[in-house]
C-alpha cells in the first residue's frame, strides 16, 4: 500500500511525548482549541486519532472552550459500521481547524433517520449529514449486457439517494455530503466490466457519474470515495475479511485518510481551506542553488530527469494560481539573484507576475512568512509553505504553527504529488470570483522590505541539537573540499578557486592551518559544510604574528545557525596555540557574495583598510577576543595536537 | 579473524521472541489500544476484566496486534480467541510459521 496516503506523510509525525501532551490536555494553559490543533497536525495512526478523540470529549465533559477550533455538528448515515471512523473523525476535523460534534444514529438506519422528521438526525439539527454509503447499501443485481434494466438501476440508485437528501432538507438545513461509490476490485468478465452495461463497475460507474451531476450547483457536497479508493488500489480500499468480521465498509489502515479527506471536506465549508502557497526557491522550485550555480547550473530543463521534478513543482503551483491561489516566494537569497531565473530563464514556467509577494533575503523564513501574510492580509492559518530544507520547515512549524508545512520526500520527483495529496485548497465549489482572486491579491501586493526580525529564533536552534566537527583538511574530505572551494559563491570572502593539487599542497603544508567543518542536527548529517585556510603572513620586525584567513567560505544550508561564530571559536583557539597574536581578513567582492560584506564586522574584526573597488581589510587580535558559544556541541579532531603549528 | 563460511548456522526459531517478549510487546499494544498502562496482562485475562474492551474494542485491538507483530490472523483463529493466554499462543504460533 502507499505509504504517502496511508500514513498522510505530508505531515511530520507524533512527537514522543505524545500521549503524555494528549493526556495533559485537561490541564493545559491557554488555548486548549490550538493545542488539540498542534497534536491533530501529526501523521496520526488509528489509536493515536481515537485517543486524542477521547481527550476531546473529556474537554467537552468539563465545559472546556476549544476555541479557536470552530464548531460543527455531523451527522453520519452508514450502512457500515463506523464506530472506529468516528473518533478518527473528530480527531482529524481538528487538524483542519474544526471542533467536530458527531451524530451517530443506530446501525444501517440510512432511510429511517432522514426521512422521518423526529429522528436522532432530524432532531439533533446537525450542520452537516454525511451520507456515508458504501456499493452494498444500493439494491444493485447483476444484468450484464440489459443496458435497460442497467439504466433503470441507476435510477432507482439516484432516485434513493435523492430521497435521502429531500428527507434532510424538508426537517433540517444540513448540507449533504454525499459519497461516490468505490467498485469492488473483483471484475466479472475482466475489462469488459467497463464496457458491458450492467456489470457492477458500469453500473457504479454511472451512478458516481450521475451522482456528481445531479450534485453541482445545490449546495450538496461530494466525497469522492471512489477517487480516494483508487488512489490508493481497490484491494487495499476494501477488505473482505473486515467487512465479514464487523462490516467496516474498508480497510482499517485507510481511516485516518478517509476521516482528514471528510475533515478537508468540513473545514472548507467552514472556510479553512487554504488560500495561498508560498514556495522555496532553491532545490523546490529548480533544482540546485542559483547563488552558487548561476543560470546555467540549475537543473531545470525538460528531458533532465531532475529538472523535469521542479518543473513538475511550478506546473503544479501555477495549476493552482489558475484556480484561484495566490503564489508567493520566500528563498534565503539575494533578491536579484533569485529573481533572474523567473527573467532571464527560457525553462521557467513561473515568471515574476505570477507571484504575489516575492520575499528573497537572508532573513530567518518565519519573519518573511509573517510579512507575507500582512503583505497580503491573510492569517496564518490561509498560508501553505513548501520547503525541502527540514530546518526551515521545522522552524516555520515551530515560530508559526498556524502555517501548514508539508514534509517532503527525499525525491524530488514526488514533491508534486506531496503537496496535491496533502489537500490544502480543498474547495467544496467554484465560482467565477476563484478565477479572479490570485490576480486581486497581486494587484494590493507590494513588495515587504523586512527589518524586524522575529524571536524565539534562538531556543529554536538549541532544539537543533546541532553538532559541529573541526578537522584539518584530509584526503578523505579532499573531494569535498575542492568542490566547495569551486562551487561557493554566496558565503564566500575572497572566492579564490583551487585546483585538487593546490588542495593538497594546502593540506600537506606545515605552516598552513585548514580547517574543514562539518554540522549535524536532529534531521541529520549536513555534512561538510564549512572550508577555511590560514597562511602565515611572512614575519616581519615588530609587526605581531599573523594568519591571513586566504579562505573562508560556508554553505548556505547552513545559513543562520551561528555556524560562523563557532569556526571563528575554533580558529583563536587554534590561532593561541600555534603563538598567532593576530587574525586578518579580507572581503574581496563579486556579485554573488554581498551577503558575507558585513562578516568580519559581525564577528567583531576591526576594519584596517578599503579601495575604492569594495576590497575591506579586517583585523581580530588573538588575546582577549572571545566569543560566545552558539547552542551546539563541538567535537574537534585531527589536529596533531600542536605539532604542525608548533612550526610557524 | 571470523571465518564466515565457517559459522554454524543459527537453529530454525532463533530470532523468534519468547512468550516474556510477546507478553512485553502486547502490553505495549493494550496500551496504546486502551489508552490505558496500567492492564496487567495475565493469560487468564479476558475482555470483561478490562473497562472498554468491547466488540469494536476487540477488532482494533487485534488489528494492532497484526500489525506491531506483522502478521495476520484468519477469521477462524479470531473466532477461537479466548483470552490473553490463547492470544499469545496463536502469536506465538504465527511467528514460528514465518518464513
Amino acid at each position: 500500500m502507499n505509504a504517502l496516503y496511508r500514513d498522510l506523510q505530508w505531515l511530520p509525525r507524533a512527537p514522543q511525548d505524545f500521549s503524555a501532551r494528549v493526556k495533559a490536555l485537561g490541564n493545559f494553559l491557554g488555548p486548549v482549541g490550538s493545542e488539540v490543533q498542534s497534536l491533530a497536525q501529526h501523521g496520526l495512526d488509528l489509536n493515536q486519532l481515537t485517543r486524542l478523540a477521547k481527550a476531546i470529549a473529556r474537554l467537552r465533559d468539563e465545559g472546556k472552550s476549544l476555541d479557536p477550533l470552530v464548531s460543527f455538528r455531523l451527522a453520519v448515515l452508514s450502512n457500515s459500521t463506523i464506530d472506529m471512523i468516528v473518533p478518527a473523525l473528530v480527531a482529524s476535523a481538528a487538524r483542519h481547524g474544526i471542533a467536530l460534534e458527531v451524530i451517530q444514529p443506530s446501525y444501517d438506519q440510512v432511510a429511517q433517520e432522514a426521512l422521518t422528521p423526529d429522528s436522532i438526525v432530524n432532531r439533533a439539527k446537525p450542520d452537516g449529514v454525511l451520507i456515508a454509503l458504501d456499493y452494498r447499501a444500493l439494491p444493485l443485481k447483476l444484468v450484464p449486457g440489459d443496458a435497460e434494466a442497467s439504466a433503470a438501476m441507476v435510477d432507482g440508485a439516484i432516485g434513493y439517494l435523492h430521497a435521502l437528501r429531500d428527507g434532510i432538507r424538508a426537517n433540517s438545513t444540513a448540507v449533504c455530503i454525499f459519497q461516490s461509490f468505490a467498485p469492488p476490485a473483483e471484475a466479472l468478465f475482466g475489462s469488459l466490466d467497463r464496457v458491458l452495461p450492467g456489470t457492477l463497475r458500469h453500473v457504479l460507474d454511472s451512478i458516481n457519474r450521475a451522482l456528481a451531476s445531479s450534485i453541482a450547483g445545490t449546495g450538496d457536497v461530494l466525497l469522492d470515495v471512489a477517487a480516494l479508493a483508487e488512489t490508493v488500489g481497490l484491494a487495499d480500499w476494501h477488505n473482505p475479511q473486515l467487512w465479514n468480521l464487523g462490516k467496516f465498509a474498508f480497510s482499517d489502515e485507510l481511516i485516518p485518510l478517509y476521516a482528514d479527506h471528510v475533515a478537508r471536506i468540513v473545514g472548507a465549508l467552514r472556510g479553512k481551506s487554504r488560500k495561498a502557497l508560498i514556495l522555496d526557491l532553491d532545490n523546490t522550485v529548480w533544482g540546485g542553488v542559483i547563488g552558487d550555480d548561476g543560470l546555467e547550473g540549475i537543473e531545470l530543463a525538460q528531458g533532465d530527469a531532475r529538472g523535469e521534478a521542479h518543473l513538475a513543482v511550478q506546473r503544479i503551483a501555477l495549476d493552482l494560481r489558475q484556480r484561484g491561489i495566490v503564489l508567493a516566494v520566500s528563498s534565503k537569497n539575494t533578491d536579484e539573484v533569485a529573481r533572474e531565473p523567473f527573467l532571464k530563464h527560457p525553462e521557467m514556467l513561473l515568471k515574476l507576475e505570477h507571484i504575489a509577494v516575492f520575499q528573497a533575503n537572508w532573513n530567518d523564513k518565519a519573519t518573511n512568512i509573517q510579512a507575507i501574510a500582512e503583505e497580503l492580509s491573510l492569517g496564518l492559518d490561509a498560508l501553505v509553505f513548501l520547503d525541502d530544507n527540514p530546518v526551515e520547515r521545522g522552524l516555520v512549524r515551530k515560530l508559526l504553527p498556524q502555517v501548514a508545512v508539508p514534509e517532503l520526500p527525499e525525491e524530488p520527483a514526488f514533491y508534486a504529488r506531496t503537496l496535491a495529496a496533502a489537500g490544502y485548497f480543498e474547495a467544496v465549489a467554484f465560482a467565477g470570483e476563484d478565477l479572479k482572486r490570485a490576480g486581486f491579491y497581486q494587484d494590493n501586493a507590494r513588495r515587504a522590505t523586512l527589518q524586524k526580525q522575529a524571536g524565539g529564533v534562538d531556543a529554536y536552534l538549541a532544539s537543533l541539537d546541532m553538532t559541529i566537527t573541526f578537522q584539518p583538511f584530509d584526503a578523505t574530505g579532499r573531494a569535498r573540499i575542492v568542490q566547495l572551494i569551486n562551487k561557493s559563491n554566496q558565503y564566500n570572502l575572497t572566492t579564490r578557486r583551487y585546483t585538487e593539487p593546490e588542495v593538497v599542497e594546502a593540506e600537506n603544508a606545515p605552516d598552513v592551518f585548514t580547517l574543514q567543518v562539518r554540522l549535524a542536527d536532529i534531521f541529520g548529517d549536513n555534512g561538510k559544510i564549512s572550508v577555511v585556510i590560514c597562511r602565515p603572513t611572512p614575519p616581519n620586525e615588530g609587526e605581531p604574528a599573523t594568519w591571513e584567513i586566504d579562505t573562508w567560505l560556508m554553505s548556505c544550508r547552513v545559513l543562520g545557525r551561528r555556524v560562523e561564530q563557532m569556526v571563528l571559536r575554533e580558529l583563536l583557539e587554534h590561532a593561541h596555540r600555534a603563538g598567532i597574536e593576530r587574525l586578518a581578513g579580507t572581503y574581496l567582492p563579486t556579485d554573488r557574495n554581498a551577503l558575507v560584506v558585513d562578516h568580519y564586522a559581525k564577528l567583531g574584526f576591526t576594519k584596517i583598510g578599503e579601495d575604492s573597488s569594495g576590497i575591506t581589510r579586517w583585523e581580530l587580535m588573538v588575546e582577549g577576543s572571545s566569543h560566545d558559544p552558539a547552542p551546539m556541541k563541538v567535537v574537534s579532531t585531527g589536529f596533531q595536537s600542536g605539532e604542525k603549528q608548533a612550526l610557524v | 579473524m571470523l571465518d564466515f563460511d565457517q559459522t554454524p548456522a543459527f537453529p530454525p526459531g532463533f530470532f523468534i521472541m519468547d512468550e516474556t517478549e510477546i507478553y512485553a510487546k502486547l502490553s505495549e499494544v493494550f496500551e496504546s489500544v486502551f489508552d490505558e498502562d496500567s492492564i496487567q496482562l495475565t493469560p487468564a485475562l479476558t475482555a470483561k476484566d478490562v473497562d472498554g474492551w468491547d466488540s469494536l474494542t476487540h477488532i482494533r485491538l487485534l488489528l494492532t496486534v497484526e500489525r506491531s507483530f506483522k502478521v495476520k490472523f484468519s477469521t477462524t483463529e479470531i473466532g477461537k480467541l479466548e483470552n490473553v493466554g490463547s492470544l499469545v499462543a496463536l502469536i506465538k504460533k504465527k511467528l514460528e510459521e514465518k518464513p
